[in-house]
């Protein structure tokens, strides 16, 4: 009886199973399945599009942040070189200045130098030209004043034969 | 909170059950005073299909349900079932038909076959099975239309974890690459089965995903789906076994050609008896107290029956996931690449 009703199934309730089924997988696959399985895969594609992209972010952020490093170290380094050019130069000038100083004053102290030495030479010169024209006129003054009479200019003229005699 | 919830939970399985007692006691009544309490029958009652839908006695307590049959004496015909039935509620023959234990056979010939495509009590629950997840997962499938990159809300909420379960831990790695073109199937399949199982457990409500013809049908599409898509590996596996030497061929091909038709066998009978014996057990035990007809037995019956219901209501998930991951399991067998 009943038993036998559980067992066996009903042939009408077969086929407005079928048709229903059926019926449900068409109309659910297209108001439902369709829109939400492409929906979830849009939302998935869109999440991991902006994990990878918070990510890379991230990397782009860690990268500049690593050139500014970079950057600020250069720029250290090479204020560093340029201060240390700038006082190189400026110690090249300073010493190049001193050396000139020296050189100059040297030079002048030379060229000082030679002009006194040929102030002396001409002094000099002029002290003995003016020793000898006095060393002269002494003389002709010394000889007219002895040799004024006949006795001293033979008195004289005695002497030198007497000179050349001895000899 | 989630004990106040729970509190909750537990109460309203409690008046659920004592529903389910009295709209039993009231069967018990209407089968007459003087006849002693047949459990079995009342029982096969239950979960087996009917023409009416009987809630609770008295005059409005029947639905009579429309009674489609087609024979080749008569034609079609299109009468209310409460023809068969008279103001005692006993069971009478109307026109040329009779109803024979929830059987409708010809008047004149009861051997002769009467195609009898009635809405009947598990049909009307198809309809209402049906018509629930139409308008769900419209509602559903309308706000992922809306905007698809927007977080989920409500129902939505509810089912995407379903939805994305079913995706990935049932079509994808049972079917593999080409999982996609079989997933509005397994989804359906999936809801349709979850929701007869647990529309199946309310007070009053028929026997759907128990029924033996809806099992079957079920397993027949799985089946078709199966072989339709079954490619030249699938089918030389079964007609020619590589590997196996030649006179063990004449042994595995039987064997692998009846393998066919035992996965859906096996898909129908699980689905129908983990249900039917799920309902066939709270039955029983709610039939104690009649046979007993003690408080005592009334009590401790109560506390069982409840925790089977629980229970049913975690068979009714699993079923639904098992026989759906098989299906998949099935697909994925017959449409596998082999590299």
């Amino acid at each position: 009886m009943y038993a036998n009703s559980l067992l066996t199934p009903g042939t009408g309730l077969i086929i407005w199973q079928a048709i229903i089924f059926l019926l449900l997988v068409i109309l659910l696959k297209k108001l439902a399945w369709k829109p939400i399985v492409q929906s979830l895969k849009i939302r998935e594609e869109s999440i991991q599009e902006a994990l990878d992209s918070a990510e890379k972010a991230k990397d782009e952020m860690a990268a500049l942040q690593s050139d500014n490093k970079k950057l600020l170290e250069e720029a250290r380094q090479e204020r560093e070189v340029i201060l240390k050019e700038a006082r190189d130069v400026a110690n090249n000038l300073k010493e190049e200045a001193k050396q000139d100083a020296v050189k100059q004053a040297e030079k002048m102290i030379e060229d000082a130098k030679n002009a006194i030495n040929t102030e002396k030479q001409a002094a000099l010169a002029e002290v003995k030209t003016q020793v000898a024209e006095l060393s002269l006129q002494i003389t002709e003054k010394l000889l007219r004043q002895e040799l004024k009479d006949e006795k001293a200019q033979k008195a004289l003229i005695e002497d030198f034969i007497k000179d050349v005699k001895v000899n | 909170m989630i004990a106040s919830q729970f509190k909750r939970a537990i109460l309203a399985s409690f008046f659920i059950i004592l529903f389910f007692v009295t709209a039993f006691s009231n069967a018990r009544a209407s089968s007459g005073e003087g006849e002693a309490f047949n459990a079995s029958e009342v029982i096969l009652h239950h979960v087996v299909d009917d023409h009416v839908w009987h809630f609770f006695d008295g005059h409005y307590g029947t639905l009579y349900l429309p009674v489609i049959v087609y024979s080749e004496q008569h034609g079609l015909e299109v009468f209310s079932s409460g023809n068969f039935y008279n103001d005692d509620h006993k069971v009478v023959p109307y026109g040329n038909y009779t109803l024979v234990d929830g059987h409708i056979h010809l008047a004149a010939d009861p051997e002769a076959f009467v195609l009898d495509i009635s809405i009947s009590k598990t049909v009307l629950m198809l309809f209402i099975n049906a018509a629930l997840l139409i308008i769900i997962f419209m509602a559903v499938g309308k706000a992922y239309k809306k905007d698809a990159k927007k977080a989920p809300k409500g129902m939505q909420s509810l089912f995407e974890p379903i939805i994305l379960f079913i995706r990935d831990e049932v079509a994808k790695p049972n079917i593999g690459s080409n999982y996609e073109k079989f997933l509005p199937f397994l989804l359906t399949m999936f809801f349709f089965i979850l929701f007869g199982n647990l529309l199946g457990l309310l007070p009053g409500a028929a026997n759907l995903t128990g029924n033996i013809a809806v099992t079957l049908v079920l397993a027949v599409f799985t089946f078709i789906v199966t072989n339709i898509n079954g490619n030249k590996h699938y089918w030389k596996h079964i007609f020619w076994t590589p590997g196996v030497p030649l006179p063990l061929k004449f042994i595995i091909v039987p064997v692998e050609i009846l393998g066919i038709f035992t996965k859906p066998f096996s898909l129908t009978v699980r689905l129908f008896v983990a249900i039917t014996a799920g309902h066939i057990v709270m039955l029983a035990l709610i039939s104690l107290v009649f046979i007993f007809s003690s408080y005592y037995v009334g009590i401790g019956s109560t506390i069982i029956v409840l925790f089977i219901n629980l229970i049913e209501l975690l068979v009714a998930a699993i079923q639904a996931y098992v026989f759906t991951m098989f299906s998949a399991l099935y697909i994925g067998l017959a449409t596998e690449d082999h590299h």
